[in-house]
């Protein structure tokens, strides 16, 4: 396939229209990400989420440009997501405002995304996206969130190392101590540090962590799987040295703490290959996109086998309040026309 | 569910800093259901051809005041052809003497805005470039 091939050999505007195609879940996009699949696998991925406005895009920028002065400097790909309009479907992307330092530079990639009605923090498609750039050589991927507040953690599940970014004067002590966003950093970045109330923030956020118990970064749901070594030998953890998430100040747009946070995430690459981390949340990322597929799947052919006049049928039963929610689903699954 | 958004790149090219406009057309185009990435003031030719590949955009918004047009213009359409992105629709809104309109239109411009121009008038001629005359309803 010429696109695959164009896209291997690093040729951009057919990893731009690739990505167009996966964007819009296209037969062609999903035949070039199956043949792109064997080169994937490779690349450091990094999140990076927290709320509105506490400077993520600009961080993003800082940490490409130390990222492309690393020796050997290595090849960084970016992709942005801002928030569709729930009405209209349509976007504002605006995270390249912040980014202007990196054009020109042909070993940085940036794509900004819309969320198309994905409430987890990422486009439904960001991970297949993620895989084409994976695929066409760049080896660490920033993958910059909407603005997030509490629950919006789909970052957790495809990143390698997720980067929670606060500033001051957001919140109390009792905001951090919410289950959510917080719990899933790897590193907590205390962006415009040079604002007052950075200490109170600082305190808030160590407290936090000395109060939360060192437990293994893995989702309740994966945790059900009986094969995920944390489960199955518990006590292998005491042997493992657990990561503490750092909090780190940062200045982005003066680049303060930039150099820091890199050596930090520089750690925590480190950590993932010493303990085993890295293949485990390679599983837990592949495993959770095995099983969605699946879901979509069975959804699909299970629908396929239901008359569509029975299903409108159950739907009016349910309009007029005959029968509830589970009786439908009941009726439908196991009994009706099957 | 393959779904054809339209992606929209709205930037300001040349040095003059009041990008009012640029907002107020990027804002139209958003509530028309299209996707548009901003790049904000002052851009070169070049960041906003790189920006227009890495996104693969269907059309190019540049507003200009600056009066720079006829030097700007030309410099985005030769970069975005020299990208293989002849099928890009460039759009310009801003300051635009009349007797600079046919030129632009020439070079390969699709249309000119000026002040006061109905953002309905906008969206419509986006929409229908990119996506031909057929699948337009007004």
């Amino acid at each position: 396939m010429d696109l695959v091939h164009a896209v291997l050999e690093g040729n951009r505007l057919a990893l731009a229209r690739l990505l167009t195609q996966v964007e819009n879940g296209t037969v062609q996009g999903r035949q070039a990400l199956e043949a792109l699949f064997p080169h994937t696998g490779r690349a450091h991925l990094i999140g990076v989420t927290g709320p509105p406005g506490t400077g993520k895009s600009s961080l993003v920028n800082q940490l490409a440009l130390q990222i492309r002065r690393s020796d050997p400097p290595r090849k960084v790909a970016i992709v942005a997501v801002d928030p569709s309009s729930p009405f209209t479907g349509g976007a504002i992307l605006g995270d390249r405002v912040r980014m202007r330092d990196l054009s020109g530079d042909p070993g940085v990639f940036i794509r900004s995304m819309a969320s198309r009605g994905s409430l987890g923090g990422l486009a439904h498609a960001t991970s297949s996206v993620v895989q084409a750039l994976d695929a066409a050589g760049f080896q660490v991927i920033l993958i910059e969130t909407v603005g997030a507040g509490q629950a919006e953690v789909d970052i957790a599940r495809l990143a390698h190392t997720v980067l929670v970014v606060e500033a001051p004067g957001l919140g109390d002590d009792i905001q951090a101590i919410k289950a959510g966003i917080l719990e899933i950093a790897d590193i907590l970045v205390i962006n415009k540090a040079d604002l007052s109330g950075v200490e109170a923030t600082e305190r808030a956020l160590l407290s936090m962590l000395q109060l939360a118990h060192p437990a293994p970064r893995i989702f309740a749901n994966q945790r059900e799987h009986h094969h995920l070594a944390w489960d199955e030998n518990p006590k292998d953890l005491e042997s493992v040295e657990t990561w503490i998430p750092p909090v780190q100040r940062t200045v982005a747009v003066e680049g303060d703490g930039v150099t820091e946070l890199a050596g930090l995430i520089a750690q925590h690459v480190a950590y993932l290959q010493k303990t085993g981390g890295w293949e485990q949340r390679e599983q837990a990322r592949l495993q959770s996109e095995l099983d969605e597929l699946l879901r979509q799947a069975l959804v699909r052919r299970w629908r396929d086998t239901v008359p569509e006049a029975h299903y409108t049928q159950v739907l009016q039963r349910l309009l007029d309040r005959q029968i509830s929610p589970w009786q439908a689903v009941a009726e439908l699954v196991n009994g009706g026309e099957a | 569910m393959a779904e054809r958004k339209i992606r929209v790149l709205v930037a300001k090219p040349g040095l003059d800093g009041h990008d009012r406009g640029a907002k107020v057309v990027a804002r139209a185009l958003r509530d028309a259901g299209m996707e548009v990435i901003y790049t904000g003031l002052r851009q070169t030719p070049e960041m906003i051809a790189e920006s227009a590949l890495q996104e693969d955009v269907d059309a190019v918004g540049l507003s200009i005041l600056s009066g720079a047009h006829m030097a700007l213009v030309p410099r985005v359409l030769d970069l975005l052809r020299a990208n293989g992105q002849e099928n890009v629709r460039v759009f310009i809104g801003g300051i635009i003497p009349d007797e600079d309109t046919p030129r632009l239109l020439e070079m390969g411009v699709s249309g000119v805005y000026g002040p006061g121009t109905p953002t309905d008038t906008i969206v419509n001629d986006i929409r229908r470039s990119v996506l031909g005359s057929a699948e337009i309803s007004e």
